[in-house]
């Protein structure tokens, strides 16, 4: 094993996992008991390689690491690999949450167990793929590869309306991404090539990074998922098997952060500037608007899930912030939103998988027959609220900072969102967990049993972890956002110095004719 | 001309058209079935494909300028031989249950064949015309061969109809070119109008031309036909319908024009973008409301070839490279899902009904992760090869700055995914249906096997076909 190819080893580890499940014989009963071990010691050893590169990741330099190229497609687009302080931990985020989904459809999922753990292996595979390509081709090829497995898991494992969510969450997002596959295929013209490092260094015309800047914003507001164009996620969440919301909220969503902070920011910095009033208004709509609309949710899922939109408006505001606090959290909140939501999720799991029915009326009084469940549930409850302690705490307080230095007004309406979030989480916990237990059905119901707590235990301890010493993560980060965000500040004043910025200008120019 | 003109750049097609007529007699004198005349074909065909493969690539033109062969007639033939293979194969199986089993069905493709490469090889618009016809005359006689079928029958019958308008107006269109030029030969009327300009007579001549060659190749507005033939004629004659003379007649259109009027690519640009736009879009919505899967594989092979002239709408080497990339993945695609569609077996009979497949997915795993995993490749999506076909082609489109074009492009084909998931949605998310017979003919799940291990695997190791298809272009347009 050497260095120069450690990315795709971990990337394609899973699919291995993948053909071993395909070619087990024998009866049905022993296939699917074959298939869960075999996925669940897939995705394990995927995790703990994973680590490797956590350890031997090199944080004082901002460069791309463990970089492998080989000539793929010809004419300058290379299969490239490579990770730096910014998409690294996205990468061990995913190979952590993967066992945890597997070991939540352990009992939950009956029919088609073969299938199913192919399906998330080889998501995971194209999922990892995402944040270690550097080229935007191979990218590109990673990220739209990941809708034909979540497609099935929604479609073939996801409960009553799952035909019109699955094909919602496909087209939606396939309906972005084309575009941004026209945008890359103008970068390669303008700059001849689609290696990312090279095209990070490329100046683009400002007139030409408005329209690119628009049509990768297509595609990862999207996946975002950012308001208005968020709808396809509630119905996603909600039909989905619980492992499939957990990968939904906790890796694919990230995709989005991840793709405006390697492309949207740093490649179309003049843009990125002019336009983030509309990413700022977008977000705070999301914050206020998706914390309200979780409020009156009866179904615990679409909560989750409108929380999740609302969680996003904090990283997409952090982001577009461009202050080193605001990428920084906007980063950490990706990633704390991915254990927490993907918790949250489980949490939901959990108790569908005792009573099959995520309607929150159905419930209350928990905490008398299910103690550990109630901490736990209580502890994920928190983190999404954002609880100094808990890891949510750390990403939601930096994005704020970071755009209060840019926008107070913005920071002002975000934090209000705070409020709403634990409006609508506590109210939830208080319907679930508290109370006397008033309902026959809930009268037998048993707590957490090992599988459950194997499962949510490494979740809790990072929630706790990052939330008490966030340090890990941040000095992580730190060099490649410090790059970042001084390179864009850079190009912005190049461009500026050059007279070829603000928008309107430029609009007003269009017309004009020059 | 009194000298004898060179006749072994046409070696191929003469011998072809002797092993056509050998192949006929021996079906005529054995009394013999399909299935025999049917391998003597292939083995022709694996001749053809060898003497195609050893011969020189450079350019050579022969019989006064009409016929040329280089390395772009030698890609498109082979691609040619190899559909129309694939097309003999998996007809057997369906020739011997439907009691269609004549010797003279693989004679007659093999005719057609020969018509496509004579279309392929046309250097002049009567070479054209001759190669057009004999590619068409045996393909009304194949698409109305279930004669006791009122549907086939009719299928051949409507074929003819139009396609006879078709070659009029083609006929019309090469006359006006030839009245305003003075010449019928490609290179001649490219210099004549490289030196006189464009002229309105041979701008008509063009848009007639046009008119014929997108008939062929079933593009908007000349593509209605194809959805009654495709549902009428007999299942693996709408396989070979779908792949080989589609790609002889857009290597038709390439030759004529590039070879003959690259002065006059502003003109004829407007119409390939309009054709383009209008197959695509059509093809996308017309086919949301398709209950028969081989009406809806028209509609799809509507909007494809509306992806391929994107291509050629750009009007560069790179578009170029990218129609051709298209159709060899076009094809292959083409034939693994009528491999599909000919599995659809019952006791009773073949069955065409899109929701026959319900639940395919518990009855035959297999075949559903394979028909699935096509319809994913038709739709575009990666990293499987239809998306390569459409990167090729749209990364021309954005280069020649037709932006409207590519996003109009795209969009329809997230429109066209639609029809696509649907097929997907009833193989694996609906109840299962009585299931179909099994095992599959052993021919035919190999044709299968190999265009889905194809389609599956193409993102590994895509050099060898852009590099082919990157030398072809370089013969077309030096």
């Amino acid at each position: 094993m050497t260095d120069g190819n450690i990315l795709s080893l971990i990337t394609f580890l899973p699919l291995v996992g993948a053909l071993i499940i395909l070619v087990t014989r024998g009866d049905e009963a022993s296939v699917a008991r074959n298939a869960r071990y075999v996925a669940l010691w897939t995705t394990s050893i995927t995790f703990f390689v994973s680590l490797y590169i956590w350890w031997k990741f090199d944080p004082s330099t901002s460069d791309f690491q463990f970089v492998q190229e080989t000539e793929w497609l010809g004419g300058a687009i290379n299969y490239h690999m490579g990770v730096d302080g910014i998409s690294m931990l996205f990468v061990i985020l995913t190979t952590f949450l993967m066992p945890a989904c597997i070991l939540a459809s352990w009992t939950s999922i009956e029919k088609r167990v073969k299938e199913y753990m192919i399906a998330f292996l080889v998501l995971e595979t194209l999922m990892i793929g995402v944040f270690c390509a550097l080229d935007l081709v191979l990218f590109y090829l990673f990220f739209e590869g990941g809708l034909i497995p979540m497609f099935l898991i929604i479609g073939v494992w996801g409960g009553a309306r799952r035909i019109y969510a699955s094909f919602k969450f496909f087209l939606y997002t396939f309906a972005g991404s084309v575009l941004m596959l026209l945008a890359i295929m103008a970068m390669y013209w303008e700059a001849g090539t689609t290696s990312i490092p090279v095209l990070l260094a490329h100046d683009f015309p400002a007139e030409m990074q408005f329209w690119l800047w628009l049509a990768f914003f297509a595609s990862f507001a999207v996946k975002m998922p950012m308001w208005p164009v968020h709808t396809w996620l509630p119905d996603a969440h909600v039909e989905a098997p619980t492992a499939g919301s957990v990968v939904l909220a906790g890796v694919m969503l990230k995709m989005g952060g991840y793709g405006f902070l390697r492309f949207s920011l740093p490649m179309f910095p003049v843009a990125s500037a002019d336009l983030a009033w509309l990413v700022f208004a977008l977000s705070v709509i999301a914050i206020v608007y998706a914390s309200l609309v979780a409020l009156v949710q009866e179904d615990m899922k679409k909560l989750i899930a409108y929380s999740s939109v609302a969680h996003m408006g904090f990283v997409t505001m952090g982001i577009f912030a461009a202050t080193h606090q605001g990428v920084q959290g906007g980063i950490f909140q990706m990633l704390s939103h991915g254990w927490v939501s993907g918790a949250l999720f489980l949490c939901v799991g959990v108790v569908y998988d005792r009573m099959h029915t995520r309607e929150i009326a159905a419930y209350g009084g928990l905490v008398n027959r299910m103690p550990l469940y109630a901490v736990a549930f209580l502890i994920f409850t928190m983190a999404n609220v954002g609880l100094p302690g808990t890891s949510g705490f750390i990403g939601e307080f930096l994005t704020i900072i970071g755009t209060f230095k840019v926008n107070t007004l913005v920071a002002a309406i975000a934090a209000t969102g705070v409020i709403l979030a634990a409006g609508y989480a506590l109210y939830l916990y208080r319907r679930i967990v508290f109370g006397e237990i008033e309902k026959d059905t809930l009268k037998s119901i048993m707590d957490l049993n090992r599988r459950e707590v194997l499962t949510l235990a490494p979740l809790l301890a990072a929630t706790i972890f990052f939330g008490v010493y966030p340090a890990p993560i941040l000095h992580v980060t730190e060099v490649s956002v410090d790059n970042l965000v001084a390179n864009y500040h850079a190009a912005l004043e190049a461009h500026r110095v050059a007279g070829d910025t603000g928008l309107f200008a430029r609009a007003a120019s269009l017309f004009t004719g020059n | 001309m009194t000298n004898v003109p060179d006749f072994l750049p046409a070696l191929p097609e003469i011998l072809m058209a002797a092993g056509a007529m050998a192949l006929l007699m021996w079906g005529v004198f054995r009394q013999c079935d399909a299935r025999e005349t049917g391998i003597g074909a292939i083995g022709l065909f694996v001749l053809v494909g060898a003497l195609l493969l050893i011969e020189p690539n450079e350019a050579v033109q022969t019989f006064g300028g009409m016929f040329v062969v280089d390395s772009f007639t030698k890609f498109m033939k082979l691609l040619i031989l190899i559909a129309a293979a694939a097309a003999i194969i998996m007809s057997f199986g369906f020739i011997r249950h439907e009691k269609m089993n004549r010797f003279e069905f693989p004679v007659l493709i093999v005719l057609a064949t020969l018509g496509m490469f004579m279309m392929v090889s046309a250097n002049g618009l009567i070479a054209l015309y001759m190669g057009l016809e004999l590619q068409s005359l045996a393909l009304y006689v194949i698409a109305a061969f279930h004669r006791e079928n009122a549907r086939s029958t009719e299928a051949g019958l409507k074929y003819f109809v139009l396609g006879a308008l078709a070659s009029g107006m083609l006929l019309y269109g090469a006359s006006l070119v030839y009245g305003f030029t003075g010449s019928v030969q490609f290179t001649a009327i490219s210099g004549v109008l490289t030196a006189e300009g464009p002229n309105i007579g041979v701008i008509f001549g063009i848009v007639f031309i046009l008119a014929g060659l997108a008939f062929k190749i079933s593009a908007v507005p000349f593509h209605m036909w194809t959805p009654d033939v495709y549902e009428g004629a007999p299942t693996p004659v709408t396989a070979f319908f779908g792949g080989a003379p589609k790609v002889a007649a857009m290597a038709l259109i390439l030759r004529v024009l590039f070879g003959a009027f690259p002065a006059l690519e502003d003109q004829w640009q407007q119409i390939i973008v309009f054709v383009s736009i209008a197959s695509m879009v059509l093809g996308a919505f017309a086919a949301i409301a398709q209950t028969n899967i081989k009406r809806l594989m028209a509609y799809s092979s509507i909007s494809h070839m509306g992806f391929a002239l994107v291509g050629l709408a750009a009007g560069t080497p790179e578009g170029v490279r990218g129609v051709l990339i298209y159709l060899v993945i076009y094809v292959v695609m083409n034939v693994g899902v009528f491999c599909c569609i000919l599995a659809m077996r019952r006791k009773e009979g073949y069955v065409e009904s899109i929701s026959d497949l319900s639940g395919l997915s518990t009855n035959q795993p297999m075949l559903a992760f394979l028909f699935a995993m096509l319809m994913f490749s038709l739709a575009g999506v990666p990293p499987l090869a239809g998306f390569f076909g459409k990167f090729y082609v749209f990364m021309a489109a954005i280069e020649a700055g037709l932006y409207p074009l590519a996003v109009i492009g795209v969009l329809s084909s997230v429109i066209g995914a639609f029809y696509y998931l649907r097929i997907v949605k009833i193989m694996y998310f609906d109840e299962a249906a009585e299931p179909f017979v099994q095992p599959l003919p052993g021919e035919l799940a190999a044709v299968l096997g190999v265009c889905s291990v194809f389609t599956l695997l193409f993102f590994v190791y895509p050099a060898p076909l852009i590099l082919g298809a990157q030398t072809a272009v370089g013969a077309l347009l030096p």
